[in-house]
């Protein structure tokens, strides 16, 4: 049976001023149905392109990558994004940010359908209570919330998450990642998500893709993350699991990776 | 916002605390101090200015009138601006309606036409690179400079004037409408494309108010020229206008007259630029 989600041999090349410049190459995942998947990697290695190649903003090179059988051409809700700096559009209150998607993307049903879909998706992220502020009146933690329940009004098959908490302090970050963990147990989405964070990755997958340096980057090494859930991270501190999956990854990162060469 | 609450919580807690009287007093005081400390220092500095002006020019042989003279000799202008007896000779309410309406034309013709260009300009890297070296050389054109050429091609004084307010105005307008345009992030783009916005919904949902911002700045630099040119535009073509007036005072050496209407001409065009950066805050709504 294929995967519910398949990047197949990916690469992309970028016309650059000095010529031809290889960011990706032959990047293949298979990614099932509901699973939390993190791509970690140094900066510069293509995470963040892999991603928009996903959402269908950016267009391969080589290869391509195959939703539910279908291959994808071009962006669509069905990949809703949450971008690093949360890009709500700043002249719209928070109801109306998420209310633009549902109106777009539920097209079919009717205007109270519509209202009530956008408030549900808001205290997902427990946001309804802020339905009237602007972005501009709320804290970076609140927008990234909004941003989150933007993409799940959506519906989407995969939600992808470009370091959505990159840009926040540890204590937001942690109440979020919470939120989000919570969200996956309840709604079991399919989840790509970019981070530089260790501790959220192991934390929230169940499998951490490590992309190796660029130029011409590719997968150096997965790791099955099986830590049985719904995970807390006050238990996990000390669990030996996961400070052995949190050291994999540090050493790949940081370490001179004896796992890279034999695989 | 936050000051009109903190001082509204202020007085409810003098009320309740001070006997009535004494309460309502110190209101008074607080407004009185308050009003001092936004309008003394603009007062202060026009009543040095307007002082140094007396002292100069009541010395002899002084060519200027000084504020006292220019009040006296224009108090029948300044206190019937309403009068109107036929032809040229109307009040200065209606010499400044009348530049004023050649202004509006002109200027919503230009904003229409400007945010247009600006649009395609911005969005097309193609129109951008055809259309912006001639435009660079046409908004250096000065404004009077085309006031020939104009009244060649419509022979009537009216239409030449709205002409070249409009071509005065419209460059601004078109230069910070495509500058908005190219500055609009990336991530609204990303967010539309995702959504699958139509181009139409683009246009209206994300393009315009991420750009309205720019285009306010070019509607304001617009305006404040296009209350420049009319005056110099007025003083060739003639008919009722405040620049003609000024003309046809500086022809009959009525120099208080001039004065007066400078001061009229310099108060409608800061309310002009005041009317468009509050509309502009309106629809930007941010």
């Amino acid at each position: 049976m294929s995967a519910y989600l398949s990047i197949e041999n990916v690469g992309i090349t970028f016309q650059g001023d000095k010529g031809p410049f290889c960011a990706l190459r032959d990047v293949s995942l298979k990614v099932d149905k509901g699973q939390f998947i993190s791509i970690i990697g140094h900066s510069g290695c293509g995470k963040s392109t892999l991603l928009n190649i996903v959402a269908g903003l950016s267009a391969a090179t080589t290869g391509g990558v195959i939703l539910e059988n279908a291959e994808v051409t071009a962006p669509g809700p069905d990949r809703a994004v949450v971008f690093q700096n949360h890009s709500l559009l700043p002249w719209l209150s928070v109801y109306d940010n998420v209310r633009l998607a549902v109106d777009k993307v539920h097209k079919a049903r009717d205007k109270a359908w519509r209202h009530d879909w956008t408030l549900h998706n808001l205290s997902l992220v427990r946001m309804e209570e802020a339905c009237d502020k602007r972005p501009g009146e709320i804290s970076g933690g609140m927008k990234q919330r909004v941003g989150i329940a933007r993409a799940l009004s959506m519906e989407p098959k995969v939600l992808l998450l470009d370091e959505p908490f990159g840009a926040l302090d540890a204590l937001t970050r942690a109440h979020l990642q919470d939120g989000l963990m919570e969200i996956h147990q309840r709604l079991g989405n399919t989840v790509l998500m970019i981070t530089h964070d260790v501790d959220e990755a192991v934390l929230l997958s169940d499998r951490i893709v490590m992309m190796g340096n660029g130029p011409a980057a590719t997968i150096a090494r997965i790791l099955a993350v099986d830590l049985p859930r719904p995970r807390r991270r006050v238990d996990l501190a000390c669990d030996a699991a996961y400070t052995h999956h949190r050291a994999e990854v540090l050493r790949f990162l940081h370490g001179h990776d004896t796992a890279r060469d034999a695989a | 916002m936050t000051a009109k609450l903190d001082s509204l919580d202020k007085a409810t807690l003098m009320g309740s605390s001070a006997p009535g009287l004494g309460g309502a007093a110190g209101w008074v005081r607080r407004v009185i101090a308050r009003g001092g400390r936004r309008f003394g220092p603009p007062l202060l500095a026009l009543a040095v200015a307007l002082g140094v002006w007396q002292f100069v020019c009541m010395q002899a042989g002084a060519a200027l009138p000084p504020p006292s003279k220019v009040v006296t000799d224009t108090w029948e202008l300044i206190a019937h601006p309403l009068f109107d007896h036929g032809g040229t000779d109307k009040g200065l309410f209606w010499h400044l309606a009348a530049s004023l309406q050649r202004v509006a034309i002109g200027f919503s013709l230009a904003a229409v036409a400007g945010i247009g260009l600006g649009v395609l300009i911005g969005q097309s890297d193609l129109a951008m690179r055809a259309l912006d070296p001639l435009f660079q050389v046409l908004r250096t054109v000065p404004p009077l400079a085309w006031l020939p050429i104009s009244l060649a091609a419509f022979r009537h004084a009216d239409p030449s004037a709205i002409f070249v307010i409009f071509i005065t105005a419209i460059w601004p307008i078109i230069l910070n409408t495509a500058v908005g345009i190219q500055n609009i992030p990336p991530d609204y783009r990303n967010v539309a494309r995702v959504l699958r916005l139509s181009p139409a919904e683009y246009f209206l949902k994300i393009m315009l108010p991420a750009s309205v911002p720019y285009i306010f700045t070019g509607l304001k630099i617009g305006i404040g020229l296009s209350w420049l040119a009319i005056v110099a535009a007025e003083m060739l073509i003639g008919g009722v206008g405040i620049g003609f007036f000024i003309w046809d005072a500086w022809n009959s050496s009525l120099m208080s007259e001039i004065i007066l209407a400078l001061i009229y001409v310099g108060i409608v065009g800061t309310l002009l630029d005041r009317l468009i950066t509050l509309i502009g805050r309106k629809v930007s709504g941010i």
